[in-house]
């Protein structure tokens, strides 16, 4: 039993069912992201911590208490939302006091608590102001000063960030995460975007179509991707997938597929395993930067293997270059060292960590082990 | 809106220009020309009236038809003036208006925040309730007045008042209520605000313009009233309006034109008054949200 505990939890609007049975259990001190894209549940499953709205069938626990029927002001959570919601009419002072003055906190004490949380996240000076003479960055923190002010057994974030200009938004970030490192509590953050589930989170619960489609730490989710939703929605750029059929060569396994000249690419299969799934046809999943240049290569891989295809386009990104090629006829991105001389319309030696790669049965889009 | 109209406006020559305001200059004249007509002859002796020239400045200026207007006319039978039903109309107006804005400010929060099964057929009631003919309802609602005890009472009026404006006040707030961020709402939830709370801490500070709105609606309608006040109201209970037309149907011999004239402002002041005081409010509210930002 964890800290916060969802158990078979669902979620209908009459006969549509936005949420499927779901099961997640968060320890004390975990940062739990949930992400996906719109409409895949995670907001919901939020508000149904939240108590904001129903559980339709399951359980939601706190500290091993059932919430299900608890008010949301009596679960000690605190919530900071997107549009930051703060009470337009009072000043920052006053929006930050206000859930301890309904909590029935006496006055001495809250205005003590308001310049405590103001000092931690900085905004001291802005405490007279109200939320319209606020730039947004202001206007986030004074939403995160609200909920921490209330110090609550879990914080929930809906898409803290998603309003802010790009700059702001990868400093909030960091400002959020040694936040968490700092105080040590537990969040549970909904947010589309995957950059923010990777560098935030300590785990990823990745939601599609009102399941979640796998949970795990980052690095579980980034390196052994469950299926090919979560493959393709992590990571950026997205992961390369493309068709392969799995040949049997001598004791190991090794995908075939067509390169753009109408030859055939050979890429042996790192996992011994593999080899009982010989004849297959399977989709082969390799992250850009597990495709590079030979030299640019990772050392400690032992599975690094070469082979010449045709360049069609190159991205120099400053620190990298993305080189883009095709096997079986989809679009390859790989990751080039930014002084590599590559020529469009030219053929290349491209290295791939075949450690890294992953296989998917087209049909069930599930991993193939 | 100055500013706005300036931005957009098409430019235009002098000439032009010279036209528009000599038009609009007449038009105001002629359309205030009621009002000129009722002060100056409230303000004269009655022969000065009796011997023509409705249009002309007084020779005598006098506020004795004032006087009498307020407290020495002959409203009915009694020769009280308008005074005790001056006093009756603000009695009347001052609770249906309060009331009848705070419940549309609570139907509005409830329909909009807190919304239930069937919430649109009751607030289409609500505004087909807005529409339904004031004659319709006389017989009934004489009937529930006998049965509650309130016929021909100063409270009977204000219950009218109020059943006829929540209709609209609801509408008002409903729809402004619709703009106002619901998150704001769930915050207050999970800050630990309950129903009232959040409604008294985070709504109403919030609906100032609105309330403006409703209120100059509301306080204009009941005051300028007749036909409930008529159908209502006892002697003691009459509004001003009621009162108005007592003083002017019951001559004894002569047509007291200036004190009808006097009385006749009078019962128009104050809602002169609110439209003055409130009034660049009231286009602001009324374009509230119709705009973001």
């Amino acid at each position: 039993m964890g800290f916060l505990d969802i158990k078979q939890a669902t979620k209908s609007y009459g006969a549509v069912q936005v949420l499927q049975e779901t099961d997640i259990s968060v320890e004390e001190g975990e940062f739990l992201v949930l992400v996906g894209p719109s409409g895949c549940g995670k907001s919901t499953l939020l508000n149904m911590i939240a108590g904001l709205e129903d559980v339709s069938s399951g359980e939601i626990a706190i500290r091993g208490q059932r919430m299900n029927e608890v008010r949301p002001a009596e679960r000690n959570i605190a919530m900071v939302f997107q549009s930051y919601a703060l009470y337009p009419n009072m000043n920052v002072a006053q929006n930050i006091a206000f859930g301890l003055e309904m909590h029935g906190v006496p006055k001495p004490e809250r205005d003590k608590k308001v310049q405590e949380v103001a000092e931690l996240l900085q905004i001291t000076q802005l405490l007279k102001r109200k939320p319209g003479q606020l730039s947004g960055g202001q206007r986030q923190r004074v939403a995160m000063g609200r909920a921490l002010v209330r110090d609550p057994d879990v914080f929930l974030f809906d898409e803290p960030l998603s309003n802010l200009d790009a700059k702001l938004r990868v400093d909030m970030r960091t400002e959020i995460k040694k936040l968490h490192q700092k105080l040590g509590t537990t969040i549970v953050y909904v947010t589309h975007d995957q950059i923010e589930a990777l560098t935030l989170s300590t785990r990823i619960a990745v939601m599609f179509g009102g399941y979640v489609q796998q949970l795990g730490t980052p690095k579980e989710i980034y390196d052994n991707p469950a299926n090919m939703f979560v493959a393709g929605f992590m990571g950026s750029p997205s992961m390369n997938l493309f068709p392969a059929t799995l040949a049997d060569a001598g004791g190991t396994a090794q995908a075939e597929f067509t390169l753009k000249d109408g030859g055939t690419g050979v890429l042996p299969i790192a996992d011994p395993a593999i080899v009982k799934h010989a004849g297959r046809k399977v989709i082969l999943g390799i992250r850009p930067e597990a495709i590079t240049d030979p030299d640019g290569a990772d050392r400690n891989s032992k599975a690094i293997h070469q082979l010449e295809a045709q360049v069609e386009v190159t991205e120099p990104a400053g620190s990298d270059t993305f080189v883009v090629t095709e096997f079986g006829g989809k679009e390859i991105t790989g990751r080039f060292r930014a002084d590599v001389a590559v020529q469009p319309g030219t053929s290349h030696t491209f290295a791939v960590n075949m450690e890294k790669a992953v296989l998917f049965d087209p049909e069930t889009e599930a991993r193939i082990r | 809106m100055a500013q706005a109209s300036s931005d957009t406006a098409v430019r235009t020559g002098s000439a032009t220009r010279f036209i528009i305001y000599t038009v609009l200059i007449v038009f105001c004249l002629y359309y205030l020309l009621p009002l000129y007509v009722m002060v100056v002859n409230s303000l004269k002796p009655l022969d000065e009236i009796r011997g023509g020239g409705m249009l002309s400045l007084p020779e005598v200026w006098t506020l004795a038809p004032w006087g009498s207007a307020w407290s020495t006319a002959q409203i009915g039978v009694e020769a009280t003036g308008l005074k005790p039903y001056f006093l009756n109309s603000i009695i009347m107006v001052v609770p249906a208006v309060a009331i009848s804005t705070l419940l549309g400010a609570l139907n509005g929060y409830v329909l909009t925040k807190w919304r239930f099964r069937g919430d649109t057929i009751v607030f289409g009631l609500m505004l087909f309730g807005c529409f339904i003919p004031f004659q319709m309802v006389l017989i009934p609602m004489a009937r529930m007045l006998g049965l509650m005890g309130l016929a021909g009472t100063v409270p009977g009026l204000i219950f009218v008042h109020l059943v006829y404006g929540i209709g609209f006040s609801t509408l008002y707030f409903r729809n402004y209520y619709a703009q106002f961020p619901t998150e704001l709402v769930r915050a207050a939830m999970i800050d630990g605000a309950g129903f009232f709370r959040i409604f008294q801490r985070i709504m109403l500070p919030s609906s100032g313009p609105i309330a403006v709105v409703c209120i100059i609606w509301q306080f204009t309608n009941i005051w300028n009233d007749f036909l409930f006040g008529a159908s209502f109201s006892d002697f003691s209970s009459q509004p001003m309006t009621v009162a108005l037309n007592n003083l002017v149907q019951s001559s004894t011999g002569v047509k007291e034109y200036n004190v009808h004239f006097a009385g006749a402002i009078m019962a128009a002041l104050p809602t002169l008054l609110v439209y003055v005081v409130a009034g660049r409010f009231f286009v602001r509210g009324l374009m509230a949200g119709s705009v973001k930002g």
